[in-house]
């Protein structure tokens, strides 16, 4: 009886989680959800490798989560579509420098029946209007993310608060785009999100896409080494090289290249 | 219902083609929470006995905050011990941040209360029937410890299959120091919860299936290992 | 073969001086004064309530008086020696092990060398005519094999005192005969026994003195032949004769 007891402790043990290979070679970043929901990573980490022989390990969190994270060191490059929050990062001394990686779009999605009436328009701050005006469920990220904090611009803009209203027309989930979405699916509301995260979702029953294109609704997406001076940790030799790889011909070709429903979902645009 | 007929449909497919990336990811979970539960047994087994056996002043408080911390919420666990190993906390230059060692730790601590109060419990129930026999053969507390232990031992699996179960279903922990990093870190629970978010409901609720396949797999180990030794006992 | 005790003993005399216990605010065990010294069995007798069992387990050290002392071999019990004294009680405590390892146990307790152990553990179920049994786990074992088990694996370690708490109170005649045997090979051997018995057929079998307890005091300490024949105590003589005891 022991010595079974003994051999399955042993087993157990040697089936343990075997300690981390500190030569190998990878980097950890720090982005968000929807990035990586998107699928984008899938698609571009591998070519990285190829070229590098560095492996690159993705947390996915929320924008203010990966940010933090990078503040706390718990990273090597930080890639999150906050520019505002971004400079604040590089002015603080926790980033070397930041530079414009790509950008897509905020669209605008809600019930197919739309009830506040804003399908086809291309004014954000407009169509948000008519959706406080009609009262009509709206599911926000409420999260601080750089989606949240585009959300409240517009209705900014718009001159409306919308949260005075939190809990009856408009929902603030405290969650992730994808959370969200699920939310907006489950209410039949309306909500702002990235399109590529759009695009990816694979739950949108009974909501479609109805608000897109204008200016306001642009979504940049930069990139920064975590400063190495402040954190002895950072692994900033193999971070640059995914930072000029990602800045690169080859790398903005391989963003561009990437589709998903037959849709580019992110538009190079390093300097 | 249409969502759970395709989630079997989805179940189904994953577990008969053996897709690697969820046997990956089956593997992980399995060696995560059983070594979280070895650690937690390793402490919360001999801590539960103690406290049911040695009497002591502040023992009353003691037996109820341990009750109370099998409440101890995952997520909060995991902000802990993210706090600890964060580069930013003291034990940073560890480096076991967004590793699977930092899982298990995060969920030994989680699963340590469970094992150690129930063990309480129920060694403090043997207690009694056996006090007074035992302390006429002479045992003092350690041997009155490993002996009760022994004696509860069939009840003791049950106490780490709790234990087990609270740890392979928890995702709040895991997910934050573990940071969900593909083909790193990613444990069924983080997976379910990332398909969910990517509104892959049907997948997500497949694997929730097999999740609940693997835990039914490995209470059937048990009930058998349970057998077996009764079973040789009656020889 | 009985002797007197052994000169350098480890725990006999085994005395209980002026002890006292409450329970519940009840006074329990009164003034008591009890002395185990040599090889024989005493019984100790008494009406429910008389509080017999306790006194067993305030001399084996089990339960502390709240005022007087018990000594054995003139200092209080400690844990190094309590294998010198045995005992049984009323229900017999079974670990969830085979009846061999349930002695061994006991053994190891003693501390016997490992490579003793089963050897002697076999000769001691031998001794309780177990030895079929060796191997069953304890708990299957009916209520009368329990009781000689636990009593075969008291001895097994060679006690220069046995404590026995109505034994066979609930166990039929076939396995009684066997405690009883077993006991008296026992005091044949010079171990000091003392046996509570409700039983009083038993104690005219067994007793060499008889102890009587009545509502926590101690009535009369004599031996055998005179309690039976001639009780001092209109309580002794009403318990003989049968009668309720008030």
């Amino acid at each position: 009886m022991l010595r079974k007891l003994a051999v399955g402790l042993l087993s157990a043990l040697a089936f343990a989680v075997s300690p981390s290979h500190a030569d190998d070679s990878f980097i950890i970043v720090q982005s968000t959800t929807s990035t990586q929901n998107s699928g984008l990573f899938d698609h571009i980490l591998p070519l990285f490798a190829e070229a590098s022989g560095i492996e690159v390990r993705v947390v996915a969190v929320g924008t203010g989560q990966a940010i933090k994270n990078a503040a706390n060191g718990d990273g090597d490059v930080l890639l999150v579509h906050a520019l505002p929050a971004e400079e604040v990062f590089v002015a603080a001394g926790l980033g070397v420098e930041r530079f414009d990686l790509m950008y897509n779009d905020f669209v605008i999605v809600g019930p197919a029946a739309d009830p506040a009436g804003v399908s086809g328009m291309s004014d954000g701050p407009a169509a948000l209007a008519m959706i406080a005006a009609a009262e009509a469920p709206f599911a926000s990220r409420g999260d601080d993310s750089g989606t949240h904090k585009k959300e409240r611009r517009l209705w900014q803009a718009a001159g409306i608060d919308p949260v005075v209203s939190s809990g009856t027309w408009y929902l603030e989930t405290g969650s992730g785009m994808g959370a969200t979405l699920n939310t907006a699916v489950g209410m039949g509301a309306y909500s702002l999100t990235d399109r590529a995260t759009w695009i990816a979702f694979e739950n949108k029953s009974g909501l479609a896409l109805l608000v897109e294109g204008a200016d306001d609704l642009f979504n940049q997406y930069g990139v920064i080494l975590v400063n190495p001076e402040r954190f002895e940790h950072v692994k900033a030799a193999e971070g640059q090289a995914f930072i000029d790889w990602l800045l690169s011909g080859e790398g903005q070709a391989a963003i561009g290249s990437y589709r998903l429903a037959g849709q580019q979902l992110f538009f190079p645009n390093a300097n | 219902m249409h969502e759970l007929s395709a989630a079997f449909g989805e179940a189904f497919r994953l577990i008969s083609t053996m897709d690697g990336d969820l046997m990956e990811i089956v593997l992980l979970s399995l060696r995560v929470s059983l070594m979280a539960v070895a650690v937690a047994a390793l402490i919360g087994l001999p801590l539960g006995a103690a406290v049911a056996v040695v009497r002591f002043p502040g023992r009353g408080v003691v037996i109820a905050v341990m009750n109370a911390l099998m409440g101890l919420p995952p997520v909060v666990v995991g902000l802990a011990v993210y706090l600890l190993l964060s580069r930013a906390g003291p034990l940073g230059d560890w480096g076991l941040l967004y590793t699977p060692n930092a899982m298990v730790i995060a969920q030994a601590v989680l699963v340590t209360p469970i094992i150690a109060a129930l063990t309480r419990q129920t060694v403090e129930d043997l207690h009694g029937a056996y006090d007074e026999q035992l302390r006429a053969f002479g045992i003092g507390r350690r041997g009155m410890i490993a002996t009760l232990l022994w004696e509860a031992r069939v009840s003791l699996v049950t106490v780490m299959l709790a234990g087990f179960g609270r740890a392979v279903a928890e995702v709040g922990a895991v997910i934050m120091v573990g940071g969900n990093i593909n083909h790193v870190t990613r444990v069924m629970t983080t997976a379910i919860a990332l398909e969910t978010s990517k509104g892959a409901l049907d997948l997500a609720l497949g694997l929730g299936i097999v999740l609940l396949v693997i835990v039914l797999g490995v209470n059937g180990l048990a009930s058998l290992m349970k057998a077996t030794t009764m079973v040789r006992a009656d020889a | 073969m009985a002797s007197a005790a052994p000169r350098s003993s480890l725990a006999l005399p085994i005395r209980g001086e002026a002890l006292a216990l409450r329970r519940g605010g009840r006074l329990l065990v009164d003034d008591l004064n009890l002395s185990l010294e040599k090889p024989g069995i005493t019984t100790l007798m008494g009406p429910n309530g008389a509080g017999k069992s306790l006194t067993v387990r305030m001399l084996a050290g089990l339960v502390e008086p709240d005022s007087g002392q018990v000594t054995w071999a003139g200092r209080a019990p400690d844990r190094a020696r309590a294998s010198s004294v045995g005992l049984v009680f009323h229900r017999p405590v079974m670990l969830r092990r085979s009846a061999l390892d349930n002695v061994r146990y006991g053994l190891k307790a003693a501390g016997v060398p490992r490579g003793e152990r089963r050897e002697r553990a076999m000769a001691a179920l031998a001794r309780g005519r177990l030895e079929h049994v060796a191997a069953s786990p304890a708990w299957v074992l009916s209520g009368g094999e329990q009781q000689r088990l636990a009593l075969v694996r008291a001895l097994a370690v060679e006690p220069e005192a046995l404590l026995l708490d109505e034994p066979t109170a609930n166990l039929d005649p076939a396995s009684t005969l066997a405690i009883e045997e077993l006991v008296s090979q026992a005091q044949a051997r010079g171990t000091a026994v003392l046996l509570v018995t409700h039983d009083l057929g038993q104690a005219r079998r067994l007793a060499d003195r008889v102890v009587f307890l009545n509502a926590g005091g101690l009535s009369e300490d004599t031996p055998a032949v005179t309690f039976f024949d001639q009780p001092r105590t209109p309580q002794a003589q009403a318990f003989v004769e049968g009668r309720l005891v008030l």
